[in-house]
């Protein structure tokens, strides 16, 4: 990515305050086609009312905040409308959804879901569904995909299958993409650069650059993960988990 | 005692308090089974069928008086009277109609203004109020009134359906519109859904069983209503036949007539659930025992 390039997003200075708690005080993000930035904080930081600004689901107090046309969003639930067939969601927001049905199988076929097409939401298992809300959200072919906590809900085998899709699709469909997640292996398997949220602005700020793909036992990796949970106030005891 | 039988810990026979078998029961008879799948419909026909061989059975044992309590065989005798003299025939069309115009009425109305309270703010502040603090009324209180408005004819009686199944309608399409999950919501519109769109794509299909559960409780207002609407003076349909009959001291004929108005309800309810179930395929279905 060359640094003179468009930024995608661009935002400055944005504040959103609630109540007398400005949850975020100036943040500052630029972020270009096909980057992929994870955001790590503790929680209640901010993070989804970030990332809710940039969908434009909510309005900041202050800053300003330009974001593609195109923009996806997975939440942490799959959010499916439960009267409309499978194929029905992926193109929900579509203008002609009859006529869009193709882009739907090809969208459900990416993440190996062709044949519930048909099926109702209330017959998938929690990880089919979130497959779904994935095709979704990439059938639209967005500019922007944001992401939060996408796994977080999911099996941890489940997780490190989607983990795979994922980085197959965004490598695919080449969107910049926004992952709010609290699972800091999670964002160095995926991420590009890895931000810190912290007290209302971006505290930390790193390139990721181990070659994909990329393997937990890798020096760098661990490395990596202590300086991040060292920064997000966890202890080494803690972070010698998986 | 062999080896192998060693190595495993007996079985206890009975499991420990704490502890709750749910292993499918293999030792459960045939006939156990075969019981347990029809008990439903067994029981369904049996019960009422007991009953109605009771019934008969207190008059051929003079328990009850025949004159008080005609017993079901001269019901089926007035039935077999009312259908050859062509009442029956001439009755059921009309309360069926009246039933059906007041129903249209109210569930139209009640299901666009519970449409426009739920999908709109304005809506819901002009409508909601007012239609709350006239749901508290009992229908059957305004008859006088509205004999007094509206005279004896038609007009009180479809005005009394209509107004009963507005309230069913419009409290549960309401609902149902503003019980639609704010997150699903909230995701359509960040793939591009607005107003129209979102209504019919997001909301209103998510909010179906809720509109279709106020008009099953409309249609069975409706026919509540149609038997009090029918006692206004009427010269003909069902209420007709009944006052009439009680009139000419015809206590079988009065029964007949409220086993009609009985048998209209359980058609209904039928109707009503078939199309429940073809409108929500999408509809888990939950049962318990
Ligand atoms: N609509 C709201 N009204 C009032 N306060 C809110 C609102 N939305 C969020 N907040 C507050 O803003 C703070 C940040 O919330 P946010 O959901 O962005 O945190 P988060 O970083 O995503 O946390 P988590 O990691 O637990 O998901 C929290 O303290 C929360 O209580
Ligand atoms: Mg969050």
């Amino acid at each position: 990515m060359s640094p003179s390039a468009e930024a995608v997003v661009d935002i400055r200075g944005v504040r959103r305050v609630f109540g007398d708690r400005a949850v975020l005080n100036g943040v500052d993000l630029r972020l270009h086609q096909g980057d992929v930035v994870a955001l790590l904080g503790p929680s209640g930081t901010g993070k989804t009312t970030l990332l809710r600004i940039l969908a434009g689901l909510d309005a900041a107090d202050d800053g300003r905040v330009l974001v593609p046309k195109a923009r996806s969003v997975v939440f942490q639930e799959p959010r499916l409308v439960p009267a409309r067939r499978v194929w029905r969601n992926v193109v929900l927001g579509s203008r002609h959804v009859r006529r869009d049905r193709s882009r739907a199988v090809r969208a459900l076929t990416e993440v190996g879901l062709a044949s519930h097409q048909n099926a109702w939401p209330v017959t998938l298992s929690g990880g089919e569904a979130q497959r779904v809300a994935l095709a979704r959200a990439l059938a639209t072919e967005p500019g922007l995909l944001l992401l939060d906590e996408p796994f977080a809900a999911l099996d941890a085998l489940t997780r490190i299958r989607m983990h795979d899709l994922v980085a197959e699709l965004i490598g695919r469909h080449n969107p910049a993409v926004l992952l709010v997640t609290h699972d800091v292996d999670e964002a160095i398997l995926l991420a590009d650069r890895i931000l810190i949220l912290d007290g209302g602005t971006i505290g930390v700020d790193v390139t990721v650059d181990i070659e994909k793909p990329r393997q937990r036992t890798d020096g760098r990796f661990a490395e990596l993960r202590a300086l991040l949970l060292g920064r997000l106030g966890v202890g080494q005891a803690t972070a010698a988990a998986p | 005692m062999s080896v192998s039988e060693l190595e495993h810990p007996p079985v206890a026979a009975t499991p420990p308090a704490a502890v709750e078998d749910l292993s499918p029961r293999g030792g459960r008879s045939r006939a156990g089974v075969a019981w347990r799948t029809y008990r439903g419909r067994v029981l369904r026909i049996l019960v009422p069928a007991l009953l109605i061989a009771l019934w008969q059975a207190s008059s051929a044992l003079g328990w009850a008086d025949e004159f008080t309590l005609p017993p079901p065989s001269r019901i089926l005798d007035a039935y077999g009277e009312l259908w050859s003299n062509g009442d029956l025939q001439a009755a059921l069309p009309t309360s069926l109609q009246r039933a059906g115009i007041g129903l249209a009425l109210g569930v139209t109305i009640g299901l666009a203004l519970g449409l426009f309270a739920g999908l709109w703010k304005i809506g819901e502040e002009v409508f909601d109020a007012p239609l709350q603090m006239l749901r508290t009324i009992p229908f059957i209180a305004v008859v006088p009134l509205f004999i007094t408005w509206f005279g004896i004819g038609e007009t009180p009686k479809l005005t009394l359906i209509a107004a009963a199944t507005v309230f069913p309608m419009y409290l549960n399409t309401y609902h149902g519109v503003r019980g639609v999950d704010k997150k699903v919501i909230e995701a359509g519109q960040t793939f591009g859904l607005t107003g129209w769109r979102l209504a019919t794509r997001v909301i209103l299909p998510t909010a179906l069983p809720a509109a279709l559960t106020g008009l099953r409780y409309a249609a069975g207002v409706s026919l509540l209503a149609l038997v009090l609407a029918e006692q206004i003076n009427a010269l003909e349909g069902i209420g007709y036949l009944v006052n009439n009959a009680n009139q000419n001291q015809r206590p079988d004929i009065v029964i007949a007539g409220i086993g009609i108005y009985a048998l209209l309800g359980i058609v209904v309810d039928v109707l009503m659930r078939l199309a429940e179930h073809f409108a929500l395929p999408w509809r888990p279905r939950v049962t318990i025992g």
